[in-house]
């Protein structure tokens, strides 16, 4: 027996299967049929918008990350959850921008994977909302023809794109300006105006169901937002018919792809199980009272992004009670 | 979630049990030489007491306990005492040994030795016996036995709680001493519960050594309150804490010893151990090991003589694979891999595993990215996330508000990082740090 071969290392040694790398990379693959339900409502349009916004998020991650960061597959969701974020039509140079807000001031400049409180995508949007008001609430309609561009994806940088698509309202937008409701089967179906990822209900909760299976996804914050929203959207619809009804809450708008990947985001949401609760309960209230009372017809990504901010309160407030110590003294 | 057989958190490792579970016992014969470290046990090393060129038999002294906390070692082989100097020790570290030539025409019959007829004995005497049997546990730690024998008088104990768990994948030394040698099992409680004057003994064994529980329920005695109880195969069941909530329901309180809660908790191999003293006159000088692993050509359930070298070991059991890559002493959730296989076979050495390169833990660390996976896994409900950003930083003091002492190293926390952060490492770095600087201002 020879000792020139053998290596010494600390203990466990050996490890579960499951690698960050696996599970990212898992995250991407149950996003794919999301992406190609949106190419299916938008057409190609939905591929270039997804395609620039990963791309981008990439080289940026590339340009600014530590050696190998892309491999581990986080910039790679960031991407994809940024693209599926926004309409089919908005131009790619504001997606592109997008994209490197994103890595650059969601996750870089906290100390990269792991160290940021805010879930990148959801950054990156948010600074899309504040930049680009009018682009980012342009609609197309959905239907057409699979290579018609739906919106002017190629304007030049810092010009007024020109409104050459055919748009409609969101099916929240109806409601909260117009007063009009949305049939529940386009809703579930996803055959509405919306951003990419708005129409794809039934594909996320697909994606999002073999996630779990895995043990990729914690069922916990899903459960507890979509459950907040019904209960409080039903108490409210009973007291006052004018307010939408629970069905209408979950199945529009981006509540399914926030709730299933933008809240479970293991980097920015809580630690513990009842942690998770409270999150995604916290979502779930926010969503409704800006749905409802807010002056915007969408609050999911504001709800992610302040529980975000809660997520190390709620860390420290949900420590579990120490094996062997009195309850109380493990705070 | 029903505490009575088992606990909440832990993890599943493979159990790779299959590899040796269903083979007997079988008797290593004698290496060429023997290496006798006086540094076996917890408390203090042995003094010794022999030099070189000495002749000893089987059973002899070569190193005598130095105070209450500390055991002598005994001669495993008949030989001539050919060297006392530094050598390693399989934690690592270098240790002064004897080494002992052993007599290849040798009898190994062991020196006719008085066989203390225990019923007469007063506890105070077989405590005196345990101990000049040189017996400690057998469950990797190593504490010695008398001592739990003769527990503090402010602190009556009520039962006695066996270890047959044997959580970690790999080993079933304890297994098959359950399976091959019931009645030693059962006599050695006997023996423990009349020193102790405890009425009452549970035997915890995971539900995953079917034919072990069987073993032992045909065999319990029937004049003693002896339960046998199956638990929750998970790991780490075996660890003390989590045995004894399982089994009483009660959590020992942190930073207290068990019996502050009335429970003494002894390993399946020590009880046996202990019967040996009293069946044969014999101290402890060899033991059951597990030589397993992947990377092993023979796996095998070995009487191994204390002080065989692991590269005899290897050896007897035909050698590694090609693709061997770790030696473990113990098992791989906590046990310490070897650099050099010339460190012998303890007291304390339950097994030792031969894992492949496929099996090891990849360079590759990522950045925690808070999954909260490790804090599903902790059996003591700590925040190992947590408490590795803060290891990373230095912010000792701080670990220690958040309770780093109730970290037992059981290795679940660093198990499922699926960023391959070496959790256990950087907890027992920082008990260190932390131990010195307490050091340092007191």
């Amino acid at each position: 027996v020879s000792t020139d071969k053998l290596i010494v290392t600390a203990s466990p040694h050996i490890r579960s299967l499951d690698s960050t790398p696996r599970i990212m990379w898992h995250v991407v693959a149950s996003l794919v049929p999301v992406v190609l339900s949106a190419a299916f409502f938008f057409g190609v349009s939905a591929l270039l918008q997804v395609v620039t916004a990963v791309a981008v998020a990439l080289l940026t991650e590339r340009a600014t990350g530590k050696g190998g960061a892309i491999a581990d597959g986080s910039a790679t969701i960031t991407g994809l959850l940024l693209g599926l974020s926004l309409p089919a039509g908005f131009p790619l140079w504001m997606t592109a921008l997008g994209a490197a807000f994103a890595i650059v001031f969601g996750k870089q400049i906290w100390g990269g994977l792991g160290q940021n409180v805010f879930n990148p995508a959801l950054v990156g949007r948010a600074f899309l909302q504040g930049a680009f008001p009018v682009a980012i609430t342009t609609w197309p309609s959905v239907g057409g023809s699979f290579y018609t561009l739906r919106g002017d994806l190629f304007a030049i940088p810092f010009t007024h794109p020109l409104p050459n698509a055919v748009t409609s309202a969101t099916p929240l937008g109806l409601l909260k300006f117009e007063g009009k409701g949305t049939a529940l089967t386009d809703l579930v179906l996803g055959s509405t105006g919306g951003s990419l990822g708005e129409t794809a209900a039934l594909v996320i909760l697909a994606g999002g169901a073999y996630l779990v299976w895995r043990g990729y996804l914690n069922w916990r914050i899903p459960a507890s937002v979509i459950a907040t929203v019904v209960a409080l959207s039903a108490m409210l619809h009973f007291v006052d018919a004018t307010k939408p009804d629970p069905m209408f809450m979950v199945f529009s708008g981006g509540l399914m792809l926030g709730a299933v990947y933008m809240a479970t985001d293991m980097v920015t949401s809580p630690l513990t199980n009842l942690g998770k609760w409270a999150f995604g309960i916290g979502i779930g209230i926010l969503v409704v009272v800006i749905r409802v009372w807010g002056g915007l017809p969408e609050g999911v990504m504001y709800a992610i992004l302040f529980m975000n901010a809660f997520t190390p309160f709620i860390n420290r407030a949900t420590q579990p009670r120490v094996f062997g110590t009195p309850l109380r003294s493990a705070a | 979630m029903s505490f009575a057989t088992g606990f909440r958190h832990g993890v599943h490792p493979p159990e790779e049990k299959g590899l040796t579970s269903h083979l007997p016992i079988r008797r290593m014969p004698y290496p060429d030489e023997l290496v006798l470290p006086l540094r076996q046990h917890a408390g203090k090393p042995a003094k010794l007491c022999v030099k070189v060129g000495d002749k000893v038999e089987r059973g002899d002294k070569v190193g005598e306990a130095d105070g209450f906390m500390s055991v002598p070692i005994h001669a495993s082989a008949a030989g001539t005492v050919v060297d006392v100097d530094w050598w390693p020790h399989p934690d690592g570290s270098m240790a002064e040994a004897v080494r002992i030539k052993v007599d290849r025409y040798a009898p190994q019959v062991a020196r006719p030795r008085m066989v203390p007829h225990w019923e007469g004995l007063t506890t105070e005497q077989v405590v005196k016996a345990v101990q000049d049997a040189g017996v400690v546990g057998l469950g990797g730690a190593a504490f010695p036995t008398h001592v739990k024998l003769a527990p503090p008088k402010d602190h009556p104990v009520h039962t006695l709680i066996i270890n047959g768990a044997e959580c970690e994948p790999y080993l079933t030394s304890d297994h098959r001493t359950m399976v091959e040698y019931p009645e030693r099992v059962h006599f050695g409680i006997r023996v423990m519960m009349r020193a102790m004057g405890v009425q009452k003994c549970v035997i915890g064994v995971e539900r995953n050594k079917p034919d072990a529980i069987a073993a032992l329920e045909r065999t319990a005695p029937t004049d003693l309150d002896v339960t046998i109880l199956p638990l929750t195969v998970k790991y780490p069941q075996g660890a003390e804490k989590m045995l004894i909530h399982a089994v009483t329901g009660v959590e020992v309180p942190s930073g207290k010893l068990p019996v502050t809660v009335g429970v003494v908790v002894q390993n399946v191999g020590s009880v046996s151990a202990i019967a040996e003293v009293f069946e044969t006159g014999l101290p402890l000088i060899e033991r059951i090991v597990t030589v397993s692993g992947h990377g092993l050509r023979k796996p095998a359930n070995l009487i191994v003589p204390v002080g065989t070298k692991l590269r005899d070991l290897l050896a007897y059991c035909d050698g590694v694979t090609p693709d061997a890559a770790e030696v473990i002493i113990g098992g791989p959730m906590m046990g310490q891999a070897v650099a050099d296989l010339d460190a012998p076979v303890i007291k304390g050495t339950t097994g030792v595993v031969v894992i492949e390169k496929g099996e090891t833990r990849e360079a590759g660390v990522y950045p925690c990215i808070h999954c909260g996976r490790c804090l599903e896994a902790c059996p003591v409900f700590l925040n190992p996330s947590l408490l590795g950003d803060l290891a990373r930083v230095q912010r000792y003091e701080e670990m220690a508000e958040v309770h780093l002492a109730d970290c037992m190293l059981c290795g679940s926390c660093a198990y499922v990082c699926p960023s391959n952060i070496p959790l256990s490492q950087l907890f027992q770095a920082s008990k260190v740090a932390l131990r010195r600087a307490q050091a340092a201002v007191a």
